[in-house]
């Protein structure tokens, strides 16, 4: 989030799209209730069906899934034209002004941007970076007309999303679009704000990264983005999945979002100058900071052994060119290329597209640990295998604590940490992560050391400083992450600000001369010398905002609202007395108000608010993203209808396919209705299945399906049904339901069918896993599996 | 999210009482209790639904057979190991879909129907703070709350003893809010004295009609004196989508037991009874051949 969830109480507007926050977010919802409630907001929910979250909006509008883009392209549009963006708020704090090289184009009648490589299904990104001056500064319009300016070039590019394309793309009648969208331009006055909230409604698709992107580019024309009750804000799945994601849970990560090295940066000098971006306009330019981050990383890991000399040990990492995301690695365990796999905390075979092409893969392995509180469908995963007497894995089951029985931090939606505590004892012989890494750490140490074996330098010399090696603390592992000085650090007076030995205050004193070390430089401050700040439950808020500035501890530097140097204008005024939050002090030339500024409290107003980018302006022309610098609408890899805007490329085309005789696509004809995954708020994923209490809450796999179609089927409440695609099939019992209409796309009737996923061979209560039907089709940025909207049939198996 | 703080709300005191005369009405008086249930805020999570099974240690029925509530309904209805559930009706209104999700249980009626139709005395009772609650030691099984009751809530155990929403009288009487109010995470649950509760409701309702639900109402039914659930409705002119009856009153039988009939019944009852005492000293207790087993 860039906001948090206390901060959604006051917004003018919530918009709901991509998520379903009353259905899997019930107590973070609690704050849309409050903003209604006191200050009359409205509740706009733009989804599939007609959920939970539906079912308290002020408006809902259905859209076929996977149309989503179109209709964000289009309030993009209706927002230009109708020039409802804050003109002063993107002149200056975006990228509108700046001149894009001549040499970045699109073609509507294609589909592509330029620099498109069929072969390798690649961009080459060079082509749409900006025209820097002498000093490699952004050449800029500050009047907004140049041609090649990224305003015009927007304009032009979204003046295609009609509202009677969008109506077309999306099933969404124009005047509803219409009604939608002036509520939604009215926000971008400066005594409004929208916010805006999504889940995995947005990110499952081949898309989701540009659909986030066109968010945010609405936001910044609204000027939402950095003010109280504005922002995008992600609303994560799991209590900790947030804490997971910035420890780098993905494979394009190292903690804190630094990157791993590449095979062209075989110094650590290539790799820090190549990930060290320089400014190009007035910018704070944060990451020019990252070598000071990196170094302290590889001290924080490698102690002694990282040493100036050696480049702090830069080259015990390993060099790979290859993001392997979860795709990647599915994709290698099926094709025979892995030997075996240690699962923690994960249901790779149940939360995974494709149940077929992973349970044929892991019966190529010749072990696999699981580590779960329950007998989970991947520790079984046999039963899912075409001919179970063949399989030859060996599994090893390893019982887990669950979350109540360890103690550690929690990672929020709104980046705020917060420690929990343990309230109970593991049962039996299940243990909790700690306990399993010493444990696994000591053997394996020992082994390279009796041993010798190819490189056993990295883990011979891996920091271990904790009182029990073999059973670390959750705190332990905090103060690592924290940061620590292994030197006195002094400022630039002299005067020492950090004494060797102890943990340092936040990342701003970290150094990369070997000084300091810092596990997670997001998250130094956390713990001081002084305490534990996630521990801190301190309930006021002077502001009245939410701002809660003493409750848990807010990555980064306890920042609750990010970019909030946004929430005043260019001049450093607040946008509103509203909307006051961090203001320029005049007198004392300094950034004051009710939260952390986002910004060096000295660096006068022209400094740009968005301080991670070498622009210091939010982008509305995003030159990084591999698919395209503008988010433009591809139908989903199983689409129902042609991509009436270019019927040539119908999909996103950098997408990586996978070829195997698994991966298995299908067609309209044979597959002609649109099938959408999800969740319900009874259940957790594939976990509380295996609780009775839960269980009984929601028993029995359903499918959603609309009336209508039911009615054509011949299929009635309760019977069960099978929905197949070109992958597989789940079966269900039928709901057939009013909160599914059928939508008319660019003059076809479309259905779609709903499947959520809570079921399993496991548990109190079993079911069909839903993803034995979904495609092996991952969003290129993020590699995400598109989960919404695929191909299917629906028939009756038994009434 | 409300905590009791009115003097004299724990109002443990009896009111009225099952086939009996009216207690002695010199008790303390003490306010009557209720829970707001604000339609309008309910995300239908059925938090409050899992959080009741535990506090009352209930282990609900799976439904995995039942066709009927496939879905988002966890089953048929109200039953002796679940006090309350979540009911989920989908209606096409004028202005669109409405979704009616709806908390259901025992309404703790200010009249109550099932007390009046009770002809066991002490069976059920009022206490002075509104709670109607069940009493299963001087239970006779007869069944009669069930036709007494206008919201067809209580239900039969294997022993044939009438389960439903006590009010989390526990909990209540030491000073803490019932169980579904305290988990209920959109506040869409609202806890205090009746006075609070209408007040509160009433201006719940004024912000409803300011976003156009003109037919937003408050339920709070005359016809059984009025209840210790109050709900919102959104369309308040139409409270049979959420289940609940537009006209609520306790069956002209019940009067009728009242009246002349009572003292027939008392005659047929304890007819009965002495002819089950006589059973049990003559010839002992019937055996039963296989004992049933018992729900939960």
């Amino acid at each position: 989030m860039t906001n948090g969830w206390n901060d959604i109480k006051n917004a003018d507007l919530v918009l709901v799209m991509g998520g379903n926050p009353a259905e899997n977010h019930p107590c973070g919802f609690k704050w849309a209730i409050k903003a209604r409630q006191e200050r009359g907001a409205k509740i706009i929910c733009v989804d599939p069906r007609f959920n939970r979250t539906a079912a308290v909006s002020d408006i809902f509008l259905q859209i076929r899934p996977g149309s989503d883009l179109a209709f964000m392209g289009g309030l993009i549009n209706y927002v230009i034209q109708n020039k409802k963006y804050n003109e002063e708020y993107i002149k200056h704090f975006t990228n509108a002004p700046y001149i894009v090289k001549d040499t970045y184009s699109f073609d509507p009648a294609t589909g592509l941007f330029s620099g498109y490589d069929p072969e390798k299904r690649k961009y080459d990104q060079s082509l749409w970076g900006y025209e820097l001056d002498e000093k490699g500064m952004a050449k800029k319009d500050m009047t907004l007309t140049h041609p090649r300016c990224v305003f015009q070039l927007m304009k032009e590019f979204y003046s295609r999303y009609t509202p009677e394309v969008v109506e077309k793309l999306t099933g969404i009648p124009k005047e509803k679009f219409l009604e939608v969208a002036k509520l939604i331009a009215e926000t971008g006055a400066p005594d409004k704000s929208m916010t805006h909230l999504y889940a995995l409604g947005w990110t499952h698709h081949s898309f989701g990264v540009q659909l986030i992107g066109s968010m945010a580019i609405l936001q910044l024309l609204l000027g939402n983005i950095g003010v109280p009750g504005g922002g995008v804000n992600a609303l994560r799945g799991h209590s900790n999945v947030q804490g997971m994601t910035d420890l780098a849970g993905e494979g394009r990560f190292l903690p804190g979002y630094l990157k791993p090295p590449k095979a062209s940066e075989q110094t650590l000098k290539d790799h820090i100058d190549a990930n060290t971006p320089k400014a190009v306009d007035l910018s704070m330019n944060y990451w020019s900071n990252y070598g000071k981050f990196y170094v302290s990383l590889l001290k924080a890991w490698f102690g002694n052994a990282a040493t100036p000399e050696n480049e702090f040990a830069y080259h015990y990492l390993p060099k790979i060119d290859k993001v392997i995301a979860m795709d990647e690695i599915l994709d290698r365990m099926y094709r025979g290329k892995m030997e075996g796999m240690v699962s923690i905390g994960m249901n790779i075979l149940a939360s995974n597209p494709n149940v077929k092409k992973i349970s044929e893969g892991l019966a190529k392995l010749k072990w696999l640990v699981v580590m779960d509180p329950f007998e989970t469908e991947m520790a079984n995963f046999w039963k899912y295998v075409q001919d179970p007497s063949k399989v030859q894995t060996e599994v090893f089951l390893l019982p887990s604590a669950i979350f109540a029985e360890k103690e550690g931090s929690y990672t929020n939606s709104g980046r705020v940490i917060k420690w929990k505590y343990k309230a109970a004892e593991p049962p039996g012989d299940a243990k909790d992560e700690f306990w399993v890494a010493g444990q696994l750490w000591n053997r394996i140490k020992s082994l390279y050391q009796k041993e010798g074996g190819k490189f056993p330098d990295p883990i011979l010399n891996l920091t271990w400083n904790f009182k029990n090696p073999y059973y670390p603390t959750a705190e332990e592992v905090l103060h690592e992450m924290n940061g620590y000085a292994l030197a006195d650090i002094t400022d630039e007076k002299g005067n020492v600000v950090v004494k060797k030995g102890e943990r340092v205050p936040g990342f701003a004193v970290l150094k990369d001369d070997g000084t300091t070390a810092c596990g997670m430089w997001l998250y130094s401050g956390v713990f001081p010398q002084s305490g534990n700040r996630a521990k801190s439950t301190d309930l006021s808020d002077p502001s009245g905002l939410g701002v809660y500035a003493g409750y848990g501890y807010s990555w980064p530097a306890n920042r609750r609202i990010l970019y909030n140097r946004a929430s005043a204008d260019p001049s450093g005024k607040p946008w509103s007395p509203k909307k006051k939050y961090i203001w320029w002090n005049e007198a004392e030339g300094k950034w004051v108000g009710h939260d952390v500024p986002d910004i060096k409290p000295d660096l006068t107003p022209d400094y740009g608010p968005f301080i991670m980018l070498p622009e210091g302006r939010g982008r509305l022309f995003a030159a990084q993203l591999v698919d395209g610098p503008f988010p433009e609408h591809y139908e989903p890899f199983e689409s129902p209808v042609e991509n009436i805007l270019h019927p040539k490329t119908p999909h996103n085309p950098v997408v990586k396919v996978y070829k195997s005789d698994l991966d298995l696509l299908g067609t309209p004809d044979k597959f002609p209705y649109v099938a959408t995954t999800y969740r319900v708020v009874e259940h957790f994923h594939y976990w509380t299945k295996h609780i009775y209490g839960t269980s009984a809450l929601v028993p029995k796999m359903f499918i959603e399906l609309p009336e209508e179609l039911a009615k054509e089927l011949g299929i009635k409440a309760g019977d069960i049904v099978r929905v197949s695609t070109a992958r597989g099939s789940a079966e269900g019992y039928a709901l057939p339901t009013k909160r599914i209409k059928p939508l008319v796309i660019n003059g076809k009737k479309v259905y779609t069918v709903g499947i959520p996923i809570h079921w399993g061979n496991e548990g109190v209560v079993k079911g069909a896993l839903a993803n034995m039907i979904t495609p092996f089709v991952w969003d290129p940025n993020s590699q995400t599996p598109e989960f919404k909207g695929f191909l299917c049939k629906v028939e009756k198996v038994k009434a | 999210m409300a905590t009791v703080t009115t003097e004299g709300t724990v109002g443990l005191g009896l009111r009225r009482v099952s086939a009996s005369k009216a207690p002695d009405q010199n008790i303390k008086k003490s306010d009557q209790l209720a829970i707001l249930v604000d339609i309008s805020s309910c995300i239908g999570c059925k938090a409050c639904e899992a959080a009741c099974a535990q506090w009352h240690d209930l282990k609900p029925p799976l439904h995995t057979e039942e066709k009927l509530f496939t879905g988002y309904q966890s089953g048929p209805g109200l039953a002796p190991n679940l006090f309350m559930y979540m009911r989920f009706q989908e209606v096409e209104m004028d202005k669109g879909l409405v979704w009616a999700i709806t908390k259901y249980q025992c309404m703790h009626c200010a009249d109550p129907g099932c007390l009046k139709a009770c002809p066991s005395p002490g069976a059920i009772i009022q206490y002075t703070n509104g709670i109607v609650d069940f009493d299963h030691s001087k239970c006779i099984g007869c069944k009669f709350c069930l036709s007494g009751c206008p919201f067809d809530v209580p239900r039969y155990d294997a022993n044939n003893k009438p389960w439903k929403c006590n009010f989390c009288v526990d909990r209540v009487s030491n000073g803490l809010e019932p169980m579904c109010v305290k988990t209920c995470p959109t506040n869409a649950l609202h806890f205090g004295t009746k006075e609070e509760m209408l007040i509160r409701a009433n201006k719940l309702l004024e912000g409803l009609k300011k976003r156009g639900f003109d037919k937003a109402a408050v339920y709070d039914p005359p016809g059984v004196g009025g209840t210790g659930y109050i709900y919102l409705l959104p369309h308040g002119d139409k409270p049979e989508i959420y289940g609940l009856p537009k006209e609520a009153s306790i069956s002209p039988l019940v009067s009728l037991w009242k009246g002349p009939v009572k003292l027939i019944g008392s005659i047929v009852l304890w007819g009965t009874l002495l002819g089950a005492f006589l059973q049990l000293i003559l010839f002992g207790p019937i055996k039963v051949g296989k004992k049933e087993k018992k729900e939960g």
